[in-house]
């Protein structure tokens, strides 16, 4: 390293974290020229092993916002990245690397930036915290994710409540989730967003006091303490954002569905703490088209083949309403990134199926086929992705899978992005 | 293709919806409406609110259409573990949980004697996981030792370590059910009294005790296969509709689930 490097970008790193963070950012390198997926895992791993602290020394001189939840986070985080445009550059793990590794290497290879955007697991939020003190928080929602090994939803928003108390970050969060606003009600700082939960299954019972939650339309409350929905700042009225001001601003979202325009109208709150005018970003977030291959458009033998992500059965709820009315496959593995455990698919009404065309393929179909069966949603198994294509006309072709099961497909389609 | 005949059946309620006035079907009704058909087999689903955890609605949704495609009128009945639970069920369910949720369904079933009624007069049941536990006299719950329905005499504690994955296991020949196959995921290992039955005997997973798996006494089924065991197990569902409305059904076209079954028991085979 030369005199002059040390004298500029990074230039207030210490030495230690000088050399972990250009260990990173070759491993990195390293990592994808072997072609081990993007590389930012290791890197990040190599760099936080020779300085435990090099993800705050590479955050601190750094604006950064943090997004979480089950749902919607890394969508969240590339819209909020656009949006943050506005101001300059972002630094941002646009790659779903989301656990401190993962920020780290994104951080390195970013190099220096006044922004940062990250997308942090749910389980991972307090850690980062510390480690950025952020200037805002996203909080989305919290239901049920990989059962066989995640906390229960209560305590996972208990440990949030827990993260971001006492802080002096803004935290932009869903006013819809009664799981979220348990969370976010003590912090010091709060902008509430109306995002929507179509998934209420994890929300019956009140975390703060076990009693039920009442519902009416879109305001619930408990009915044995002070719980209730909060009065939104931000809100979406059809295709446009609404401000705190009571502006109006219409999205232009190529991202499909209800549920992206409420994580553009979160994106555009985030972005407001940093003083980003919602009008000037409106146009950045427009060019977004797919994150990691989500709401991906692929041509191949004349059909148009859109992929949709769905981890969790809030997520299948999502791609439900996001999927047009055509030919729709659905794809399920239960691999160890997806939870091993297929019992999930009783908690998804599939029933928004009924009278489409479904064809069903995955390591795991036959757990499908017999909850489709249940539901009385015709289907067809097809072995193969390939045979999938083949059996459909030409035309659009919609296809939803769970996490490895996406991977798959988005592998025979060339690791579309 | 599915082949089963759509017409004229009203499913139950689906996931996101056991709040009763958004999706109420025909056939579907809350604890405290007015009964509907007299000879309709009833379904009651207990504690949805707290015992839900993992795809146990299942367990109904398939026992309800398996029901209807033989012709049997069928309702089913979700009951919120803050309602009282109706007398009139032919078959009761209570699903796995965790430990918070378990130790309040217990204390609400115990103060309501209910279900203690219903299973005293004969009704079916088939509880699973956590809602196994909670049918005996004790279990442990965050740390503590809680005090169970006591409707069989069966204690649970916590084992060296938690049991997770595929569980299969050979059905007490008196039940006269093929292999059993599900997913197990619990810290408990849960003891049978003298003069109780295992439902089967384990030859992969845990189940009770790594030996035994379940239990079975009069119509009542407990098991550690959780969520939609019935899934994997139509024979076990045909068994719970047979003893409720107490004679034998006809077979079905069980195609998928038998391809299903396949499938898992030569998963685990390797
Ligand atoms: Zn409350």
């Amino acid at each position: 390293m030369t005199t002059a490097e040390q004298g500029t970008g990074r230039g207030g790193l210490p030495l230690r974290a000088r050399l972990a963070s250009t260990v990173s950012r070759t491993a990195s390198a390293l990592s994808r020229a072997a072609g081990r997926g993007d590389g930012s895992v290791i890197g990040g791993w190599l760099g936080l092993k020779i300085d435990p602290d090099l993800l705050k020394h590479l955050a601190a001189g750094r604006r950064v916002a943090l997004v979480s939840g089950t749902n919607g986070k890394t969508t969240t985080t590339r819209l909020t990245a656009a949006a943050m445009g506005v101001l300059g550059d972002v630094a941002t793990n646009s790659l779903g690397a989301n656990m401190p590794t993962g920020h780290t290497s994104a951080l390195a290879r970013a190099g220096h930036t006044p922004y940062a955007v990250l997308e942090v697991d749910e389980h991972y939020l307090k850690q980062v915290i510390d480690a950025t003190h952020p200037v805002a928080i996203a909080l989305l929602n919290l239901s049920r994710d990989q059962l066989d090994r995640a906390k229960e939803v209560a305590m996972m928003a208990t440990l949030w409540r827990d993260a971001v108390r006492d802080r002096d970050s803004r935290i932009v969060a869903n006013a819809d989730d009664p799981m979220v606003v348990y969370a976010a009600r003590e912090a010091r700082h709060v902008t509430w967003v109306a995002s929507g939960q179509r998934w209420h299954d994890d929300s019956w019972v009140c975390p703060a006091c076990g009693a039920h939650i009442v519902r009416a339309g879109e305001e619930w409350a408990c009915a044995g303490c002070d719980l209730r929905r909060p009065v939104p700042q931000w809100r979406v009225d059809g295709d446009a954002v609404v401000d705190p001001y009571g502006n109006r601003h219409q999205l232009m979202l190529q991202l499909p569905g209800r549920v992206n325009r409420a994580n553009a109208a979160t994106a555009l709150a985030v972005a407001a703490q940093f003083g980003v005018d919602p009008a000037a970003a409106l146009p950045r977030l427009a060019t977004v088209a797919s994150i990691a291959g989500r709401y991906a458009t692929v041509e191949r033998d004349g059909r148009t083949i859109r992929l949709l992500l769905a981890k969790n059965p809030a997520g299948w709820l999502e791609a439900f309403d996001m999927a047009e009315r055509a030919p729709t496959l659905l794809a399920i593995n239960a691999r160890d990134p997806d939870g091993l455990d297929t019992s999930w698919l009783y908690d998804v009404d599939f029933s928004p199926l009924q009278g489409r065309r479904v064809l069903i393929t995955g390591d795991r179909a036959m757990d499908l086929a017999v909850r489709l069966e249940v539901n009385e949603v015709e289907f067809e198994h097809v072995p193969t992705f390939a045979k999938a294509v083949a059996a459909v006309p030409p035309g659009r072709l919609e296809v939803i899978a769970n996490y490895t099961a996406f991977q798959d497909i988005r592998a025979e389609l060339n690791r579309v992005n | 293709m599915s082949t089963e005949p759509t017409s004229g059946y009203a499913p139950p309620p689906e996931p996101s919806g056991f709040a009763p006035a958004s999706r109420s079907g025909p056939r579907h009704r809350a604890a405290g409406d007015d009964p509907a058909s007299e000879s309709a087999l009833r379904i009651v689903w207990l504690c949805p609110d707290l015992l839900s955890t993992y795809g146990d609605r299942g367990n109904m949704l398939i026992l309800a259409r398996r029901a209807y495609v033989r012709g049997i009128p069928v309702e089913t009945i979700e009951v919120r573990s803050d309602e009282p639970v109706p007398q009139e069920g032919d078959i009761y369910l209570l699903g796995g949980g965790e430990d918070g949720p378990q130790a309040l369904a217990a204390q609400r079933l115990n103060a309501n004697q209910g279900l203690h009624r219903a299973v005293a007069r004969g009704a079916t049941a088939l509880v699973v996981c956590a809602g196994y536990q909670l049918i005996g006299t004790s279990f442990f719950a965050k740390g503590a030792k809680c005090a169970g329905l006591g409707i069989l005499d069966i204690t649970s504690d916590r084992g060296a370590t938690r049991a997770v994955g595929e569980l299969a296991s050979e059905a007490d020949p008196a039940l006269n059910l093929p292999t059993l196959t599900g997913f197990e995921n619990h810290g408990g290992r849960t003891h049978l009294g003298p003069g109780l039955t295992p439902l089967a005997r384990v030859t992969t997973g845990v189940g009770n005790d790594g030996a035994t798996e379940g239990v079975w006494h009069g119509k009542i089924i407990g098991t550690y296969m959780h969520g939609p065991v019935l899934a994997r197990n139509p024979a076990l569902a045909d068994l719970l509709i047979s003893w409720a409305i107490g004679s034998p059904v006809a077979p079905i076209d069980d195609t998928w689930p038998n391809r299903l079954r396949a499938e898992r028991l030569a998963a685990i085979r390797g």
